[in-house]
């Protein structure tokens, strides 16, 4: 079985945020670069864990330039086999899955694994779109996951409950919470991962489809209005009130 | 050129998101002087279809296919492209649900349109036609730009107001011609979390965390969300140790939610708590920590223990909805 991990650069957690070049441009002085959550916590490491399980290969696959490397090591630390880099900056979520999509079209992949969004953009958008460009079924929010041959039982979140499928591979899946156990690689993950291969490919010439106009800041709330634990009637009424939400 | 809105169902029944979206859809086509035009799929009465109208639909396209009832999003993406097709629709329009959020990027490859998920308002059509939403996990506004003609825009739940006009919308039966080989999954089984309204799009919400000190104390928590007629909610630490299910768990690694209302019971507000229900549009925060900072983030704040706060507060909602 071929398995690849889409994985993706994020701002840390805990990243101040600004904008730069009057609000057009998010400020990457002093960012520290993560590996973007569920790409790392969930996607790779079901796909790890499919490998142990029935063999075969999990490779990684990452949009971006040179600096981005640290974060393709983690992911080699972690378990995989190898790594691509598509060496192109990513601007929007069709250009990155457009050029996901062209590496990945000659490879035979039998699942690809997405975490469920990053935590920059959150627009939850590269696995419907490369299993769009690769006519594949797309499977969202999955929670679980058993192969058995070619057919996979995936159970993906639903509002208010969860539902239990049945999908022939090749198939797309983004993965959250529920799909694997989050790995931390020790110290031979870490060493074997400088010798992995990391291949560097050309990016295709793709369409950009969305831009960011400008940023904001977020609306301040103001500050918050104390009340005592005596009077929480007044609480009440100026829920009524004052925020007319009850 | 129209404006096309996919419309969620459920057992029968229009979603509360397919009206919000239908009347974000029907704004959006008032202000660019064009029509709005809805698509539905799987078992759903025309009658129920046409109050569409309501919200400022002026027709409804209709493929009744029993194989439609569970979502598939190949299969789905050829029925609401082929609408839009129809409908010469340049803007399209879906709720940010789990499956309006899995179709909206299949129908931007499909159909050539840039898509913006999780919009918080209605796009700017003076100018430069742009679409907001929250990015970094609600640290930062995103005003998002279209480099393509045709436009797919998620609205997020609770962000828009249901219109409530005049009107029925008429209703057409429509067929994209289906073959077996545009379904890509088999559904096997449903299982719902329970009786209660599903988090994702409640309006008010009650949530707790570990102040809580175990399981056994969400009785008055639960008994606050009949109260109120909220969705309860917890923190991934809760969810973590199992006091509460998965579903439940909001924050950076759970559900991004936007209610009206968000009350946090023992909760600290972490960072990663607050990315998934900062857009709310009144927090209330109690706990015992005065330098708890969640309080930063709220717009009520109650200092004290949970234990004797909420049963007070559960007694003074009782007579308020009593006398109201």
């Amino acid at each position: 079985m071929k398995f690849l991990v889409c994985v993706s650069k994020a701002p840390d957690t805990t990243t101040k945020i600004t904008f730069t070049d009057n609000n057009t441009k998010f400020n990457e002085d002093k960012v520290q670069w993560i590996m973007n959550p569920t790409d790392e916590w969930y996607a790779l490491v079901k796909a790890l864990e499919l490998k142990e399980k029935l063999g075969g290969t999990v490779t990684t696959v990452t949009v971006g330039k040179a600096d981005v490397e640290p974060v393709i090591r983690k992911g080699l630390a972690i378990g995989a086999d190898d790594a691509v880099r598509i060496d192109a900056d990513d601007v929007d979520a069709y250009q990155v899955a457009a050029l996901i999509a062209d590496y990945a079209k000659s490879e035979g992949y039998d699942i690809i694994f997405t975490g469920k969004e990053t935590i920059n953009y959150n627009g939850f958008m590269v696995a419907g779109m490369l299993s769009e460009l690769l006519d594949l079924p797309y499977i969202s929010l999955g929670v679980k996951l058993d192969l058995n041959g070619n057919t996979a039982t995936v159970v993906r979140e639903i509002e208010g409950g969860e539902e239990t499928l049945e999908v022939k591979t090749p198939f797309v899946v983004s993965c959250q919470k529920g799909m694997a156990e989050a790995r931390i690689p020790n110290m031979r993950g870490i060493m074997a991962a400088r010798t992995k291969p990391l291949k560097v490919v050309a990016a295709a010439s793709v369409d950009t489809y969305t831009t960011v106009h400008h940023f904001e800041a977020p609306k301040e709330r103001g500050n918050v209005k104390l009340i005592s634990p005596d009077n929480v009637e007044e609480l009440v009424r100026l829920l009524h009130e004052e925020a007319k939400v009850i | 050129m129209s404006v096309l809105i996919f419309v969620e169902t459920q057992e029968g029944k229009l979603k509360k998101s397919a009206r919000e979206a239908a009347s974000y859809g029907a704004k959006l086509a008032g202000k660019l002087g064009t029509d709005a035009v809805a698509v539905a799929v799987g078992k759903i009465d025309h009658s129920e279809l046409a109050t569409l109208g309501q919200q400022g639909v002026s027709k409804v396209l209709h493929e009744e296919n029993a194989k439609l009832d569970h979502f598939d999003s190949r299969a789905f993406t050829k029925v609401v492209a082929a609408a839009a097709d129809k409908a010469g629709a340049t803007i399209l329009i879906l709720s940010s649900t789990f499956n309006g959020k899995a179709l909206a990027p299949r129908l931007s490859v499909r159909l050539k349109a840039g898509v913006v998920t999780n919009a918080t308002e209605l796009a700017n059509t003076e100018g430069t036609f742009t679409v907001k939403k929250a990015v970094f996990s609600g640290k930062g506004v995103a005003n998002f730009t279209f480099a393509t003609e045709k436009k797919i825009i998620t609205v997020n739940a609770n962000s828009f107001p249901i219109a409530k006009g005049e009107g029925s919308a008429a209703v057409e039966d429509f067929s994209a011609g289906l073959a077996d080989s545009d379904f890509g999954v088999k559904v096997l089984h449903v299982e719902k979390a329970g009786e209660g309204i599903p988090l994702p799009e409640a309006e008010l919400v009650v949530s707790a965390g570990r102040g809580l000190k175990g399981p056994e104390n969400w009785g008055m928590i639960e008994e606050m969300a009949n109260l109120l007629h909220a969705a309860t909610a917890c923190s991934r630490a809760v969810s973590d140790v199992d006091w509460r299910p998965h579903h439940e768990h909001v924050g950076q690694t759970g559900l991004t939610i936007s209610p009206n209302l968000y009350i946090a019971v023992g909760i600290s507000g972490a960072i990663q708590h607050l990315a998934g229900v900062s857009s709310s549009k009144t927090i209330v925060v109690i706990n015992v920590d005065p330098e708890a900072p969640f309080f930063k983030a709220a717009d009520y704040g109650i200092v004290g223990d949970a234990f004797a706060v909420v049963p007070k507060l559960n007694e003074a909602l009782k007579k308020y909805y009593a006398n109201n």
